[in-house]
């Protein structure tokens, strides 16, 4: 039975009242009130805060929660919708201000916000839910951290409607980071009732049970399978969505939800492989948005001596067959990086790097290198990226052996690939896929090219990269000193190549029968602008 | 009555030292994976002190022993553990799972048998007829065919292009609600509680997943019911019974098909348990929320909880396999008693 016949079915029923009959979702199913969203990951905690929880649940935290403040909506140049990182627009705070210093922020909340239970959100509630994120631990707290949160103290309750964050030092990065997912505000009273000496987060009930504020709230949760969204016809957060309630159904095989989606059962498919969109493209409509401050880029780990050679590393990012890769890993999806120009004129991040491919000049170098016969590498990919990494580690396997550097590709499994390519730094040629939330090039760079951060896997040590970051991370973008300084962090990673970009990664969504879609950072699905077909 | 139950009891003791190896070699096992799960659940953005907060958490900071004993102690009471990644007691989570697999291994091992046997009799009796070739042909294609993509062909030619089958989402379209939980099994469930149209739902997911599976496992019951045919025919006392005159069917079905019977119930067996470990390809591709890719899942982040409940879980379910399929040996063939062990 498709879903149109379906709907109809659905209606008749309800208007025969056959319904407490046929055990179906309470009526309304019917019409363009109801989505039907498949996607391949899983969801498996309602609670972010929580250790183990997985990057597809994050979007509980989105879609049910509300933040002090979110990202207001833009149109891309290639005419796809995306959150807009530039503005900052109200959730559930209704005004702020910025101390002179920039040092305190001061927050009006909404006056006639109320949980889902109907209490009034407080400045109580936020400063719990603020805590509980900076004491956490793991991520929720390393993510505050990086807006200039660290401590309780720091935050505080003046009285039912203001609330107040007190920063150490004054930070470009701070009001934005309060937009993205972590944090979120729970209904604290609902939240300490739960909650045990042993658990005074109250992380097991949260963890299956939502209290938030939220634009949807949890009709159910099967977990493994399905998660459903309600509306909360109550929400102040923002414009009420369109759409009553979305089915989000997990489906591992990527074969069968692109069945699915062509079939028109569900309205969307999320995160479709980069292959299907290309297919996928002339039958419905499919989104393809380049991940903002996203690069799947080519490591040389500085701890092998032969890429401690400036003239090897350019021979590779001479060598290197990006368009070829871009047309067999990507599915020409996504935004190209190579073949840039020379001068910076902008601080546009991600950028095309002014390397093409060049056998010639390829081969010039490593004539001029300290490794004129070449030499052995490994090439190290994750198994749980093998859809772009094969194909591109293929192409730079067979590429490399024209300048004498003979690969050979080693797979690594996907428990194992964050141990020793980010946490060890032990792999001496490898692909990696690093995107900042937060969408500015020093973000970026603190996390991919200062000494001993994460996802700093080639290991790159550069003291005046380093330094340039420091200054840059926290300073306002249109503080005049803050383009030069960008643009010589960009000089400076571009000629000694620790990681070569060889494409920007698109993320593909195939909608048949709904509209509304918007890209966001965090690569999930936000359901609150969705609406249904022909809307 | 005691007497008859008295072997089944030493039987079962019988595993407990089986059930203490498996559960040290599976913590061991687990311990010894490449990757650190404090690591992987650290989330995207990490620090090593913030790996170091979730190591602790996860209580991996303590001594191997340590860790052992503490697992031993829960396990004792009953408790498997939580898993890190679904947040629950691993309990809960193959309880959950567990019948779901099940439900579709059964369902596909009945289909198959009842193909199966009845072709491989009949195989082994017209030895070099077409119903013998239809069955090599089968057998052939069964074993070849790689599951996923009997799966896939079936969702695109059921699916995509008749649209007969149902949308392949798993146990039950969204519109239908689980059937009160009483085996797990949907199919019983729904009809316990009375509602033929969740039956019917429930059914129609389960056809063509289930269909996928049987082609798979027919062949190696077709064959072995074909071969012990061909045995128990040629044997003496068969001759002997053609010889004193009892009819063809008594022949066959009295005597040939009870003796061939007891290799075809040991593969039965062979098969159940492989299939229900092996059918994560058929549970990705229908979307079926099984405990094939629950354990792969967990063995990809390295949830050593959920590893290790698995790993025992199957362990206690082949120990009840095993037991059935000797108590039906005894059945079938009144020769072999406990005693005798």
């Amino acid at each position: 039975m498709s879903l149109l016949n379906r709907r109809a079915f659905l209606a008749s029923a309800t208007g025969a009242g056959l319904l407490p009959f046929l055990r179906v979702l309470p009526a309304s199913a019917q019409g363009s009130d109801t989505l039907v969203t498949v996607f391949g990951q899983t969801i498996n905690s309602l609670d972010l805060h929580r250790v183990g929880t997985n990057r597809a649940s994050y979007q509980v935290a989105v879609n049910c929660y509300d933040r002090l403040v979110g990202f207001g909506a833009k149109q891309l140049p290639s005419g796809e919708m995306s959150y807009d990182y530039d503005e900052i627009v109200p959730e559930l705070a209704e005004s702020w201000t910025i101390s002179d210093d920039g040092l305190t922020i001061t927050f009006k909340l909404k006056p006639n916000a109320t949980f889902w239970d109907g209490r009034k959100v407080t400045a109580e509630d936020v400063k719990w839910s603020f805590d509980r994120a900076v004491s956490a631990g793991g991520f929720p707290t390393t993510q505050m951290a990086a807006g200039g949160f660290f401590r309780p103290d720091q935050f505080e309750a003046l009285d039912a409607e203001t609330f107040v964050v007190k920063l150490d030092y004054p930070s470009k990065l701070s009001l934005p980071n309060l937009a993205v997912p972590v944090p979120f505000i729970i209904n604290s009273e609902v939240a300490r009732a739960h909650a045990t000496e042993a658990d005074p987060w109250a992380m097991e009930y949260l963890h299956t049970t939502p209290a938030g504020s939220g634009a949807y709230k949890i009709a159910r949760w099967d977990q493994g399978q399905q998660l459903v969204y309600e509306r909360n016809d109550a929400w102040v957060g923002g414009d009420l969505p369109a759409i009553r309630r979305v089915i989000l159904r997990e489906v591992p095989s990527a074969a069968t939800r692109r069945a699915l989606v062509e079939r028109g059962d569900v309205q969307i498919s999320f995160d479709i492989p980069d292959r299907d969109a290309a297919e996928l493209a002339d039958k419905l409509t499919v989104h393809s948005t380049p991940v903002e401050n996203c690069i799947h880029a080519l490591c040389l780990n500085s701890k092998f001596a032969p890429f401690q050679d400036s003239d090897v590393r350019k021979a590779v990012a001479y060598a290197t067959p990006y368009e070829a890769i871009f047309e067999a890993a990507a599915y020409g999806r996504g935004a190209k990086l190579w073949g840039g120009d020379t001068e910076i004129t902008d601080t546009a991040w991600p950028r095309a790097f002014p390397y093409d491919t060049n056998l010639d000049l390829a081969r010039e170098h490593m004539a001029k290198s300290g490794f004129v016969d070449g030499f052995d590498v490994t090439l190290s990919i994750s198994l749980d990226l093998v859809s772009w990494m094969e194909p591109a580690a293929l192409l730079i396997q067979e590429a490399m052996a024209q300048i004498g550097i003979n690969v050979t590709v080693d797979r690594i499994p996907g428990a194992n690939w964050r141990t020793v390519a980010l946490v060890d730094k032990t792999l001496d040629m490898h692909l990696e896929n690093f995107g900042g939330w937060l969408n500015t090039p020093c973000y970026y760079f603190f996390w991919a090219y200062q000494k001993d951060r994460l996802f700093n896997s080639s290991a790159y040590d550069n003291p005046a990269v380093h330094d340039l970051t420091e200054q840059t991370l926290h300073m306002a973008m249109d503080d005049p000193e803050y383009a030069p300084l960008i643009k010589q962090m960009f000089e400076i990673v571009i000629e000694d190549l620790p990681r070569i970009p060889l494409y920007q990664p698109a993320l593909n969504v195939a909608m048949n029968g709904a509209d509304g879609y918007e890209f966001w950072f965090h690569r999930q699905l936000d359901v609150r602008p969705l609406t249904g077909a022909g809307a | 009555m005691a007497t008859r139950w008295l072997p089944i009891l030493w039987r079962l003791v019988q595993t407990i030292p089986v059930v203490i190896g498996v559960v040290i070699i599976s913590f061991l096992l687990t311990r010894a994976l490449p990757g650190d799960p404090a690591v992987q659940f650290a989330g995207q953005m990490a620090t090593p002190e913030s790996i170091e907060q979730v190591r602790a958490a996860l209580g991996l900071d303590k001594s191997l022993p340590q860790q052992f004993l503490i697992y031993c102690q829960a396990l004792l009471q009953g408790d498997l553990g939580q898993s890190v990644a679904t947040g629950r007691p691993v309990l809960t989570d193959l309880a959950t799972r567990l019948p779901a697999s099940l439900e579709l291994t059964l369902t596909s091992l009945l289909l198959s048998c009842l193909i199966a046997i009845p072709l491989g009799v009949l195989a082994a009796v017209r030895q070099g007829s077409w119903v013998d070739h239809l069955c090599r042909v089968l057998v052939t294609a069964g074993v070849s065919l790689p599951t996923f993509f009997t799966g896939i062909l079936l969702i695109y030619i059921f699916y995509y292009l008749l649209g007969w089958a149902p949308s392949p989402l798993g146990r039950l379209d969204f519109v239908y609600f689980d059937p009160p939980r009483v085996t797990g099994f949907f199919l019983i469930d729904s009809l316990l509680d009375g509602d033929l149209r969740t039956f019917t739902g429930a059914a129609k997911q389960l056809a063509l997943p289930a269909i996928t599976l049987a082609l798979f496992t027919l062949a190696p019951i077709a064959r072995m019911t074909r071969a012990a045919m061909l045995t128990a025919l040629s044997s003496d006392y068969i001759r002997t019974a053609c010889a004193a005159g009892l009819t063809p069917r008594k022949v066959l079905f009295g005597y040939a098909f009870r003796n061939a019977l007891l290799p075809v119930v040991t593969t039965l067996g062979m098969v159940f348990s492989f299939v229900l470990g092996a059918n994560v390809l058929v549970e990705k591709v229908f979307a079926w929320p099984g405990i094939g890719s629950y354990a792969v899942e967990a063995l990809v982040q390295s949830d050593y909880a959920a590893v290790q409940g698995f790993v025992l879980a199957m362990a206690l379910l082949f120990v009840l396999i095993n037991l059935i399929i000797d108590l039906s040996y005894a059945l079938i063939d009144p020769r072999i008693g406990f005693s005798s062990k």
